[in-house]
């Protein structure tokens, strides 16, 4: 199944509708045959950059193009883009077996059968041809969705939440089911979606968008890791972040040592990036070890102090919020390797992580970018800042 | 007793309704079968088939109901045409006077008909048209138009403008995708102005009487029949047309479900 998949490019692509501008100077590549995920909250332009790849929306400028054919103006009709939309856009008045031929019938190929039925079998929907949409459940109507714009063979294919009205259980089964089928057409898919866990599993490369622009761009790995703004760091998962300041410069081997309100903390040079002064400070919930203080000497070489305000036992690990000594908390979640150790609330306990696991910010940075809950934060004196990663960063 | 009464009270209303509805077509089919005494074919006398093999005998009444058939088919095409094109313009577009002509649209149908049937009088008599089967038609097309766009506008603001998309992104072009998605899609609400048009046309004696001239439509002739005494062919023809519409909707429903995708094991 191998055609002569091209590259996508955006250049510099705006889209305004009247004063708002949903998308702003966007630059792109996405290499033939990768999964490439456009995540980022509601409102984010994701949606519009997809629709102007698809040539439903007329960019205000830039170009958009496909090797080194430039579709900017090409009306949908007459480029090799697919669309998944989201809640399927399925034609109610045709059944399955010619909602799956449109595309081809439309292209004047008259030997539909074959194809329909071959595309059906790979979505699974052998037996389905002669039922209607309306007859099928949320996952088969998606897969029959997904079968109609696959089986273009185009050069891209789009995918706008595409499993946003299904339940969580199969959502999970779709993403797999999804990731298979990318695997097995070797077709560029750019799948645009809100949901952090969803463009993690599936894709090769995300980027993160937000106000229109993409914050950061990389492998899933990359950018949850090393978040590169407050943004990525708490829509990307949860994230604690504290403004601190860099103590001197530090060596390669030790690395540099950077004071937080409560303690310092070191940090790999290179995670600094040059940066010296007030930075902020980050470390994901799940890189901190929670002990009894008794303990302490087990940790990674990070350590705070501090007491449990909130604990939540959610199954696979237990969740903690810890209070620090300047009253800045603490979000942490440890693996319930033995859950009857779960810690309680006012009991005082002993943190730490790995100096790699900390990541760097710009001391300029909203703290609480990214969050849902945007509850206003009374401004903070600069050491004793409140803790963004306590509130719930994403689902 | 009561006990049966309370799971059954709904259908007995629905019952009940139907053949307070149905009453007055079940007086009319019987007197079609009746030989009157007199005139007035409003009491029972005697069996007789007279009046349903001699239909045509007073031969106004099928030259009549024939014009009212004519009128209607033309007024149905062309009424339906300019309605839907209409309503297809002020729902998917925005253009200059939009919003007054969505007003003027449902004018007709706030307006007293009387006063809609003198005005068209004055109207055609100041163009110097003469009265008959072509200003009836005039003035039906007008009317109806209304309840086309009304019809219409429903069923089209109740689409989804992304199976449209849809359409165009699976490489239909405009054209393409109005022939294979917008038009099946509305046809349903497209088949309904229809038949209302037609039913509101062949029904319409007011506005009919101002702009008729000499033509006699079946409404008027029926209207010019009462006072002498209607004769019972005009029950045969009502039955008729009841019951040709009675199987045209049963068609229809049949149609629908046959449609219906059949369920495989």
């Amino acid at each position: 199944m191998t055609t002569a998949v091209e590259d996508l490019h955006l250049v510099g692509v705006t889209k305004r509708f009247g004063e708002a501008t949903a998308v702003a100077d966007l630059s792109l590549d996405v290499p033939a045959g990768s999964f490439f995920a456009l995540l980022g909250p509601s409102g984010c332009g994701k949606t519009t950059t997809l629709r102007m790849v698809a040539g439903l929306e007329l960019p205000s400028s830039g170009r958009i193009l496909l090797g080194e054919r430039d579709i900017t103006r090409r009306p949908p009709y007459r480029r090799n883009v697919n669309t998944v939309f989201q809640s399927y856009a399925l034609f109610p008045h045709l059944d399955i077996h010619d909602n799956v031929a449109f595309g081809l019938r439309r292209r004047g190929i008259r030997a539909v059968d074959a194809p329909v039925r071959e595309m059906l079998e790979l979505v699974e929907l052998g037996g389905f041809a002669r039922r209607r949409p309306a007859q099928l459940s949320g996952g088969q109507q998606q897969r029959v969705a997904l079968a109609r714009a696959l089986i273009n063979r185009p050069d891209v294919l789009l995918l706008d939440e595409p499993l946003g009205a299904l339940d969580l259980k199969l959502r999970r089964q779709m993403q797999l089911e999804l990731k298979r089928i990318q695997t097995e057409v070797g077709i560029t898919f750019i799948h645009v979606t809100h949901d952090q866990e969803e463009a993690l599993t599936m894709a090769d490369t995300v980027a993160v968008m937000n106000g229109g622009r993409i914050e950061q761009l990389g492998s899933p790995i990359d950018v949850y890791e090393g978040p590169q703004t407050a943004f990525v760091a708490n829509f990307l998962g949860q994230a604690n972040l504290y403004p601190g300041v860099t103590a001197g410069a530090g060596a390669e081997a030790t690395g540099v040592a950077i004071t937080i309100a409560d303690a310092t903390v070191t940090v790999p040079v290179s995670a600094l990036a040059g940066r010296s002064g007030r930075v902020v400070v980050g470390v994901r919930p799940e890189k901190v070890r929670v002990v009894d203080p008794s303990a302490e000497h087990d940790l990674p070489a990070n350590r705070l102090q501090g007491t449990i305000a909130e604990v939540a036992f959610v199954g696979v690990s237990t969740q903690y919020v810890i209070a620090l000594p300047s009253g800045a908390r603490l979000a942490a979640f440890e693996q319930n390797l033995d859950p009857r150790e779960v810690g309680r609330p006012g009991e005082p306990v002993a943190l730490g992580w790995e100096p790699r696991h900390t990541f760097i910010l710009d001391a300029d940075e909203d703290l609480r970018a990214g969050l849902l809950d945007q509850t206003p934060v009374p401004p903070a004196d600069p050491v004793a800042a409140p803790l963004s990663g306590s509130a719930p960063g994403a689902r | 007793m009561i006990r049966w009464l309370g799971r059954n009270l709904l259908t007995v209303y629905a019952l009940l309704a139907v053949g307070y509805l149905l009453l007055p077509v079940a007086v009319i089919t019987v007197l079609s079968f009746n030989k009157p005494r007199g005139r007035q074919n409003t009491t029972w006398n005697e069996f007789s088939l007279d009046a349903w093999t001699n239909i045509c005998r007073d031969q106004t009444i099928c030259s009549a109901f024939g014009t009212s058939l004519r009128i209607g088919l033309i007024v149905t095409i062309v009424g339906t045409l300019l309605g839907t094109m209409l309503s297809f313009a002020l729902i998917r577009y925005r253009f200059l006077g939009r919003t007054p002509a969505n007003l003027v649209v449902f004018l007709p149908l706030a307006t007293p008909e009387v006063i809609l049937g003198a005005s068209l009088l004055a109207f055609f008599l100041n163009l110097l048209l003469p009265l008959g089967f072509w200003t009836i038609t005039i003035a039906h097309v007008m009317f109806t138009i209304s309840f086309v766009v009304l019809i219409v506008n429903a069923r089209l603001a109740g689409m989804d403008t992304r199976l449209e998309e849809a359409a165009m992104d699976l490489y239909a072009t405009g054209l393409q995708t109005f022939r294979y998605v917008t038009l099946p899609l509305a046809a349903p609400g497209i088949a309904a102005a229809a038949l209302l048009s037609f039913t509101l046309s062949f029904d319409d004696f007011i506005i009919t009487n101002f702009n008729s001239g000499t033509t006699v439509t079946f409404p008027i002739y029926i209207w010019g029949a009462a006072l002498r005494g209607i004769p019972p062919q005009v029950n045969v023809i009502a039955t008729i047309v009841f019951a040709v519409s009675v199987l045209l909707v049963l068609l229809a429903m049949g149609l629908a479900s046959s449609r219906r995708p059949r369920v495989r094991q």
